[in-house]
This record gives structure tokens, C-alpha cells and sequence, in this order.
């Protein structure tokens, strides 16, 4: 679409990755044609999609190529609003591609599904994110794909669900029990946190990006946290990305503990929900003991942490561990013993292994279809290179599969955290993030979250953010649910959701 | 399994002591719940959840309710799947314009008398969504509100002396 050559205009390189052994990332601003064979890669699978966003004049594209492990990213200035579709050739991209539509009012060129995704015809119009011309699609209107054949059905759910979660909207096609087709629409709790993240103090920032999903509030304020000190070249102290770690693996441990026993208690077996619920409950209680808050929040902040951990928090966490292992053997022998239990989780809900490396799944979801994709092992960052654990991976693909990468996984964040509580350095725990005045620079991070990989990329505007993209891997693994429902019965459909167990809000933004 | 089930029969429950109902909100209630209500709900209150746009930390420590240390249950308390059969609608979230409808909806679908208890921060004014586009800055702009309950998020126990003060005052 560009007449501009040669393909490269600019490189810059991040500012802050001088203590890695490596080039973490790279930024280049391309050409249509750069663009163009780009996308091609990705297409053919060469490349692995980490994310897709837009400022009002420009896309973004990151990822990497599985040989150098580095991270890139390309962006595009946006020509009479519109940009070549990434999703035209690489689906994974489609609903990332619909919300810049949405979003910024920018056209995807010979996109597959101009459907609007966010956009339910709700927002007040006009001036999204400091664009003029946005239009709203109305919400009545929103197309479902067809599906035609001879005594199917319909059973809409949602966006309010029977339980305590999140809301979503899902469209069942079913023949008798058998799910044919599930599509499902999201975007019920689209908070609009781009547009407040411009021109928002780090303070604020770093605020919001621990509310992008609650869940994973410590992998997100870290990916946050990192993004900025690349953009301006802040080192945190040892001690504090150590603490980081700590926290992260905390969190890790306690939402795999749910998600476990809410595996357990959508095939009605809720002993082990009941053991599971008590053994969440302990290392939140723990958390709140250590950091003054059971979900962790506020407590990456960029620079460092907010609070430093006693020699006091030390212990209660040894021991938080040692009991917590010794409960864990006896529920995971029980999880495993239990027929009528097995009968249910074996074999249902299965992601094939291409699906999850063509859209470059993280997490439990792909790692259990054979994926071997970890940010801690991929793109090694401090302390995790400095530490030792091995990253399960299974083939299987079933929701059976999903609850054994968790359980190996809390058994690593074990051994993590007691590596972490042996070796943590001394010194402070935070430190003042530089600020050149009129520096406009972009940095980007990578952070395994206990869902996946958490994208931030945030571009600076002096001491406040000029722009921030947050990325949840919830966005590759629920078009993976549509596909792993198939064919299962409808009654199945809670037990596999747990098993993904996505984030709504961290998608939705 | 089964000697699981003997330890759990020895062993002393997990579950602590009930917490009193939280002061602030008896007074905030006092006002609200009339004679007529009181005889009908007695001492047993059933909660229809729903998330109009949090971040989902409100969920965890809602669910963290029904775990065996909180057991919201042995309370009187109890989650149901539908509206139909609510007293109380237990809101989170600062209300997204995209689950403003549906959240009067559910209003509108539950049979009075109701109660509507905004929980967390957000549900209260908006939280740090406040002023966005796509949040409407709390439950109160879309429904009437007759408790609050702090807190980003409000721990379990917060939450559990909040819902008390709810039976106490619908039991008086």
C-alpha cells in the first residue's frame, strides 16, 4: 500500500537491556511492504504473534522468531486510515485487529470479519481515544455466524452467568447434547483503560495496570513496571525483583489452587473444591501477613516494590510452604485415584497441538497441548535466569492435561519460592525512575503471569505515559475454547471453561 | 478418599468464628429495610452476584466467601443462580456501559423487596475507571444502592460484616 523505500526507517534498541546477556527487544518503524512481508511470516509460522494494538496514527505488531528468542516490534505509520490486515493472512489476530477498529476508528484492510468486537454500540461516540469519527455499531445488530443443518438449536448464556464470574456472552449450536459450534462474543466489561492510561501519572499507570485483571495483578504491575524502566533506563534493585518474583509465584500457587478445585467442583466433586478453597485461602492470608494485601496490589510499582519483606515474612512463608506441600501430595493422589472424577476431566475438551502453536498459546493451555512456551524460560528475565525449575509440558491437550500442567507447576513455584527465600540479596527495594524531560521512549516487556504471558509496552512522554498496550494471553487461548467444545456436550461446557479458566477483564481492557 | 474423610471428621473445622455484623452498615440499613420485609426474609438472605465491569478481584474474595474458613452458608447466606430467586443483587464493578443493561435487566427480573449492596470500590463511585468512557461511575447511577461495602477489594471478612448487618436488620 506504501510507496515508501527501502523497508527500514528507523531501529532503536531498548535502553535498559544492557544487564541482559542479550538483546531482550528491538522497536523498527516499517513500510507497507515491510508490513506486508511481516504478516506473510506470520502466516506461514515462521514468526509467533505476541500482540497487535494502534495509537490514533499507528500499529503495532510484536513478536519473535523461535530461533533468537528476541522480541520485536515492528510498527506502521496508519495512511488514510487504514492499515493491511494482519488477521487476513494470521486469524490469531482477528479479534486483536477488530478491537483497534473499534478502538480507533482505523480500517483493517481486507480483514476476514469486520464485526465489531469491543464496540457494542454503547460508548458515547465520537472522540474514542482522542479520535474524531468513531462509530458505533449498534449492539442489536451484532451478526452471529451462521450454522445451518437439520435439528440444531440455540442456547444463548450470558453476559450473566449462574455463578460467581466474570461476564461473557456464549452462543451454543447443539445437536440433541453435542455442542456443533460455540461462538462467543466478549467486551461486557471493556473499561476503556487505554485511553485513561494517557497522559496518566506512573502512579496511576501502575494502578490501572494492576486492575486489568485482578487475578493477575502482580504479573501485571511487573510487566508494567519493567516496560517503563526499559523506556527510561531505571535498574531495580536486586532485592526487589527477587520480591517480585516472590509475589509472582504467590500468585501463581494461589490461583492454581482454585483453579483446581474448581475443576474438581464443576464434576461435582467438591471435597477436594472444599481442600483447595482452604489451601487458596492460606497463601492469601500469607500474602496479607508479608505485603499488607491478600491479592498483592500495589506492590510492583515501577522502580522496585512498595514494601520490603522482614526477616518475620521469611519464615511464615518457609512454613507456608512446607505445609502447603505436605497437603498438596494427598489431594493430588486423591485428584488422581478418583474414578468417577477422571472419567470426567480425561479426554474432554481437547486442544490439538497445531491450534495452540498456530496461535501461539501460552500458559497451562498450551503447554498442556504440547506447546513448551514459557516467558520465564523464552525470554529469561532476572531472577528466573538465575534460578532453577523445569517447565512442564504435556500433549494431551484435555482438560485432564490442563489440571496436571498446574499441579507440576505449583510443585515448581515450591521450589521457587524456597530458592527465592534462601537467596534473596540484601539491600534496598526501590529506587527513582529516570526522567529525561522530552524523552518520548518506548519500552516493552514480557511476563509469565499464572495464565501466560502478560505483553506490556508502554511510550513515555517525560515522567507521564503517552501511551500503554497491555496484552493478557487470555487473547490466544479463548478463540482455542470455541474449538475445544466441540463435539463435547454441552454439559461439559462449565469444566472446560474452568480448565482455561480466561480472563474476561484482562481481555476486554 | 476415605481417610480423608475420617481426618476430616476428626480434625476441628477450618471454619473461624462469625464475625458482628459491621456498625457502619447497620446504621447505613436501619433506614431502609421496613417492618413488612423483615417478616418475610426471617434470618436467610439469597444473593444473586453480578459483575458489571471489575477487574474480578471482587470475585475472588467473593468466592473466598463460600470457602470452609468463611462458610457464608451456616450465616444464612446463600448464592443463587438467578435473579428470580434473589433478595439481595451483590454488585461489583464500575457498571461498563456494555453491562448496563443488563444489570437493570437483572434489577427489573428480581421480585421485590430487594436489596442492592455495591461491592468494592468501584461499584461504589467508579474506582480508578471513574471518568473513562465506557464506565457509567458506579452502581448507584443505574440502580438504587441501599449498601456499601468498601474496599479494592474488601477482604472476606469485610464483606461477611457487611452481609450480616444485612440478616440482622432484615431478622430485627
Amino acid at each position: 500500500m506504501s510507496t515508501v523505500s527501502p523497508p527500514t526507517v528507523i531501529t532503536e534498541h531498548g535502553g535498559a537491556s544492557a544487564s541482559l546477556p542479550r538483546q531482550y527487544w528491538s522497536s523498527e518503524l516499517v513500510d507497507g511492504a515491510a508490513w506486508e512481508e511481516l504478516v506473510a511470516r506470520l502466516g506461514k509460522g515462521e514468526t509467533v504473534l505476541l500482540g497487535l494494538w494502534a495509537e490514533p496514527h499507528r500499529v503495532y505488531l510484536a513478536y519473535y522468531r523461535p530461533d533468537d528468542g528476541e522480541l520485536r516490534v515492528a510498527s506502521l505509520e496508519v495512511e488514510h486510515r487504514s492499515f493491511p490486515s494482519v488477521a487476513r493472512v494470521h486469524l490469531p489476530a482477528l479479534r486483536l485487529e477488530r478491537s483497534i477498529q473499534d478502538l480507533f476508528s482505523l480500517r483493517a484492510a481486507g480483514t476476514p470479519d469486520d464485526r465489531p468486537w469491543l464496540d457494542h454500540g454503547t460508548w458515547p461516540s465520537v472522540h474514542l481515544l482522542g479520535m474524531p469519527g468513531a462509530t458505533t455499531a449498534g449492539h442489536s445488530d451484532y451478526k452471529f455466524l451462521p450454522v445451518e443443518g437439520d435439528d440444531l438449536h440455540e442456547v444463548p448464556v450470558g453476559p450473566i452467568h449462574a455463578g460467581i464470574i466474570e461476564p461473557g456472552h456464549f452462543r451454543f449450536t447443539v445437536s440433541g447434547e453435542t455442542v456443533v459450534r460455540l461462538e462467543e462474543r466478549l467486551g461486557y466489561t471493556h473499561k476503556g483503560i487505554q485511553e485513561l492510561m494517557r497522559a496518566a501519572s506512573l502512579e496511576r499507570a501502575s494502578r490501572l495496570a494492576g486492575r486489568v485483571s485482578g487475578d493477575s495483578t502482580v504479573a501485571y504491575a511487573w510487566a508494567f513496571s519493567r516496560a517503563v524502566e526499559m523506556a527510561t533506563g531505571t535498574e531495580p534493585p536486586s532485592r526487589a525483583v527477587w520480591l517480585r518474583a516472590l509475589m509472582a509465584e504467590l500468585e501463581r500457587i494461589a490461583n492454581h489452587f482454585g483453579d483446581i478445585g474448581g475443576v474438581c467442583n464443576d464434576v461435582a466433586f467438591t471435597m477436594l473444591h472444599a481442600y483447595f478453597g482452604a489451601l487458596r485461602e492460606r497463601v492469601l492470608a500469607c500474602a496479607d501477613t508479608c505485603f499488607g494485601h491478600r491479592l498483592m496490589m500495589d506492590q510492583v510499582l515501577p522502580g522496585g516494590v512498595a514494601s520490603d519483606l522482614s526477616s518475620s515474612g521469611v519464615t511464615v512463608l518457609n512454613d507456608l510452604v512446607h505445609e502447603c506441600r505436605a497437603q498438596f501430595g494427598e489431594l493430588v493422589e486423591l485428584y488422581d485415584n478418583t474414578a468417577s472424577l477422571q472419567d470426567r476431566v480425561a479426554g474432554t475438551g481437547v486442544v490439538k497441538r497445531e491450534l495452540a502453536m498456530t496461535f501461539g498459546c501460552g500458559g497451562f493451555v498450551g503447554r498442556a497441548s504440547g506447546r513448551s512456551f514459557d516467558t520465564r524460560r523464552t525470554f529469561p528475565y532476572a531472577p528466573y535466569d538465575q534460578l532453577e525449575f523445569i517447565v512442564p509440558v504435556r500433549e494431551e491437550g484435555d482438560v485432564n492435561a490442563r489440571v496436571w500442567i498446574r499441579i507440576r507447576e505449583v510443585e515448581q513455584s515450591f521450589l521457587l519460592i524456597e530458592q527465592i527465600l534462601a537467596r534473596l540479596p540484601e539491600g534496598p527495594v526501590r529506587t527513582d525512575v529516570n526522567q529525561r524531560p522530552g524523552l518520548h521512549a518506548e519500552g516493552v516487556s514480557l511476563v509469565e503471569g499464572f495464565r501466560g504471558d502478560v505483553l506490556a509496552w508502554v511510550r513515555m512522554n517525560g515522567d507521564k505515559v503517552a501511551a500503554c498496550h497491555l496484552r493478557d494471553p487470555s487473547w490466544f487461548q479463548w478463540p482455542l475454547l470455541e474449538a475445544a467444545i466441540e463435539g463435547n456436550i454441552i454439559a461439559d461446557f462449565p469444566v472446560c471453561n474452568k480448565s482455561f479458566n480466561c480472563s474476561y477483564s484482562g481481555h476486554d481492557l | 478418599m476415605r481417610k480423608m474423610l475420617l481426618k476430616g471428621l476428626l480434625k476441628p473445622p477450618f471454619t473461624i468464628t462469625a464475625p458482628a455484623p459491621a456498625p457502619e452498615a447497620m446504621r447505613e440499613l436501619a433506614a431502609k429495610v421496613n417492618l413488612a420485609a423483615h417478616r418475610r426474609l426471617g434470618r436467610s438472605l439469597s444473593i444473586r452476584e453480578i459483575d458489571a465491569g471489575s477487574c474480578n478481584g471482587c470475585e475472588l474474595e467473593i468466592h473466598a466467601l463460600n470457602n470452609p474458613i468463611y462458610d457464608l452458608e451456616r450465616c444464612g447466606i446463600r448464592f443463587v443462580a438467578s435473579p428470580r430467586h434473589a433478595d439481595v443483587l451483590l454488585v461489583t464493578g464500575s457498571v461498563t456501559t456494555n453491562m448496563r443493561e443488563a444489570l437493570i435487566k437483572t434489577y427489573d427480573a428480581t421480585p421485590d423487596p430487594k436489596w442492592v449492596v455495591a461491592l468494592g470500590d468501584c461499584a461504589i463511585d467508579g474506582g480508578c475507571f471513574a471518568g473513562s468512557y465506557a464506565c457509567t461511575g458506579g452502581v448507584s447511577n443505574s440502580i438504587p444502592v441501599d449498601l456499601r461495602i468498601k474496599g479494592c477489594p474488601p477482604n472476606p471478612l469485610r464483606i461477611l460484616e457487611g452481609l450480616l448487618a444485612l440478616v440482622a436488620v432484615s431478622g430485627q
